[in-house]
């Protein structure tokens, strides 16, 4: 009769200290840095900004109506959001969450891509068909290329030359020489083209269509599609695969996909096109995000209302947090 | 050498043979039974391959503790099905009990002079061990379908709830034993017990889902000790501890152990009444 007692007032502690010994060793596995993640909620027409170490929410930022795209300068000092809604892209201070100034954008702006030298801003216009340029420097707009009809997707070689745009009606991506600010070439891709994005090396551009559910990777220098790469998910219905975010690492050798209502971030390695794992995150995965290191990968999830986070080296979901109703996209600086 | 010193001695090291040669013989026994074993592994297996296969889509919307992120289902039942491979073998091993007696290999074991409730603990501690093989060699199969605790650790820090919760499904199996005098009876409770206790718990659905459709229900599976058995494993294999489900699993293993040494006990228990140890009819 002494046995049974014995051994439960033993097992509390043996069980403590091995829980205590994994949350120090977790603990360790923590980046040091003060990065810090931006998180544009589209129905709260808010920002969230979520401590990159404690992985908490610690400002909320009053924004214009319906802010989507959200991307930092290449300083990390700005953080610069297109508030749809209000037509218009407003500029924030990444340390103390004031709004700096508004640039204009022309009507509805979804999406941008900020040149790599962090001037100017290519926004593309979702109701007029255009792609508008705008000058971070001054703030004035200063060319407007007319390209297809509901223009969305905006990606920017890495030596500044060629900025892809894709249009979702016309399920093209649009070429377009930023020295000329002209269309040199139309790619045609699956349906709703989404997003477009370089590999860092500049040998490929992809390109995810929402409801063709592909990824077309696309050669820059001869404008043909490479590669179309599908997904396929047990026991997620083909609908449901929705590609749109990607984010390619920096070696050039992995590329990460959201894929929308399937929940999950699809691996991909970009010599092989292999799909090396679906990642479950939260509901309807739009925007992914890199921390500034790229030890963790950020996944705005519309409809759960949170992030998950990414290890990027593990290929594994580590958590989920909070944010405002329908994050859309995401930006993480140091 | 003093008098006393000898007996004393001779005493500990018996208890300690008389327990190992009832694990070694409960040991052997799952040895051979092979189909024991494999129904064991086999079982859990169906519901993590087909049931949750499934399931998988409906489930994994909410983010409970101790998960952090979206957990697969496969993931979510996983502690449920470990939990369900003690119950059945607690039962089972508490069934061999109905077994020995009903062909007589008890008395041998009852001409022991220690104490009956030592004998109880030995088998009780026979069965926990064999428990923990079945346990084991299911997480092993898991892990190749990728059904993994968040860090390998957890592989080791599951193992005292698994010892505890294993405790109390033996014990609570062995009190049970001890109201049945043929195995069919047995067999038959089996069903009455297993497959309710298995349902009206956290194994299949998270609590929050249940009490959704029916308070009621969630009532009954708060208190269901299989539910904290469940939620003690889930939690120590994320290296957590479940304070709640801790005190649950031990006061309930506790209980049943003194009820079952109680009902066991040849001059006041259960046996007794019947006509004495053995079942002699």
């Amino acid at each position: 009769m002494r046995i049974p007692p014995a051994r439960p007032r033993a097992l509390p502690a043996r069980l403590l200290a091995a829980g205590l010994g994994l949350t120090a060793l977790t603990g360790f596995a923590g980046p040091a840095s003060a990065e810090k993640i931006f998180v544009s909620n589209e129905r709260d027409h808010t920002v969230t900004v979520i401590d990159g170490a404690s992985l908490k929410p610690i400002e909320t930022i009053k924004t214009g109506r319906r802010p989507r795209g959200i991307t930092a300068s290449p300083d990390g000092k700005l953080i610069y959001v297109c508030v749809s809604d209000d037509n218009r892209v407003e500029v924030y201070d990444a340390a103390t969450y004031a709004l700096v100034r508004t640039l204009p954008s022309g009507p509805d702006p979804e999406l941008f891509v900020l040149h790599p030298s962090g001037n100017p801003l290519y926004i593309a216009n979702e109701d007029d068909n255009m792609v508008t340029i705008v000058d971070t420097a001054t703030g004035q707009k200063t060319a407007e290329i007319p390209v297809g009809v509901e223009p969305e997707g905006m990606g920017i070689s890495p030596d500044g030359k060629i900025l892809v745009n894709t249009s979702e009606t016309t399920n093209m991506a649009h070429f377009i020489s930023t020295d000329t600010n002209e269309i040199v070439e139309n790619v045609l891709v699956d349906s709703r083209p989404r997003v477009a994005e370089f590999r860092p090396d500049n040998k490929h551009v992809w390109v995810s269509a929402e409801v063709g559910g592909t990824v077309s990777v696309i050669d820059p220098k001869s404008h043909q599609v490479v590669k179309r790469l599908t997904f396929e998910i047990p026991g997620v219905t083909a609908e449901a695969i929705q590609p749109v975010g990607i984010r390619i690492t920096r070696d050039n050798k992995t590329a990460y996909v959201a894929l929308g209502p399937a929940n999950r971030v699809a691996v991909v390695d970009t010599e092989t096109f292999a799909i090396r794992k679906y990642l479950l995150v939260g509901q309807r995965v739009w925007q992914l995000a890199f921390s500034p290191d790229e030890s963790r990968l950020y996944t705005t999830n519309g409809n759960s209302n949170d992030i998950s986070i990414i290890d990027v080296a593990a290929e594994k979901v580590t958590k989920s947090v909070t944010t405002g109703r329908s994050p859309w996209g995401a930006v993480s600086v140091p | 050498m003093s008098r006393t010193a000898a007996p004393r001695a001779l005493t500990l090291r018996g208890y300690a043979i008389s327990l190992w040669g009832v694990v070694w013989r409960e040991g052997l026994r799952f040895v051979h039974q092979r189909g024991r074993f494999l129904s064991a592994l086999v079982r859990p297996l169906v519901w993590l391959f087909i049931f949750a296969a499934g399931f998988r889509a409906t489930l994994g919307v909410s983010i409970i503790p101790p998960y952090e992120t979206y957990v697969l289902y496969e993931v979510y039942i996983a502690p449920g099905l470990i939990a369900m491979i003690q119950l059945f073998n607690g039962l089972q091993s508490s069934l061999s009990m109905v077994y020995d007696r009903e062909v007589g290999a008890m008395r041998i074991l009852l001409v022991s002079p220690y104490p009956r409730w030592h004998l109880l603990v030995a088998k009780l501690l026979a069965g926990v061990a064999v428990s923990l093989l079945q346990v084991y060699a299911f997480l092993l199969v898991a892990w190749f379908w990728e059904v993994r605790p968040d860090s390998s650790w957890g592989y080791l820090t599951v193992l005292p709830a698994l010892v505890l919760s294993g405790l109390m499904l033996g014990a609570m199996g062995l009190a049970m034993s001890s109201l049945f005098k043929q195995l069919e009876n047995f067999a038959s409770v089996m069903n009455f017990v297993i497959f309710p206790m298995f349902f009206a718990s956290s194994a299949l659905y998270p609590l929050w889902r249940v009490q959704q459709s029916s308070v009621l229900l969630y009532d009954i599976c708060r208190f269901n000790p299989f539910t904290h058995a469940v939620e003690l494993i889930r939690f120590a294999l994320y290296g957590q501890v479940e304070w709640t489900s801790l005190a649950v699993v031990a006061g309930f293993a506790a209980a049943s152990l003194i009820a079952a040494v109680i009902a066991y006990d040849p001059s006041a228990g259960l046996t007794a009444r019947r006509g004495g140890p053995g079942g002699a009819r």
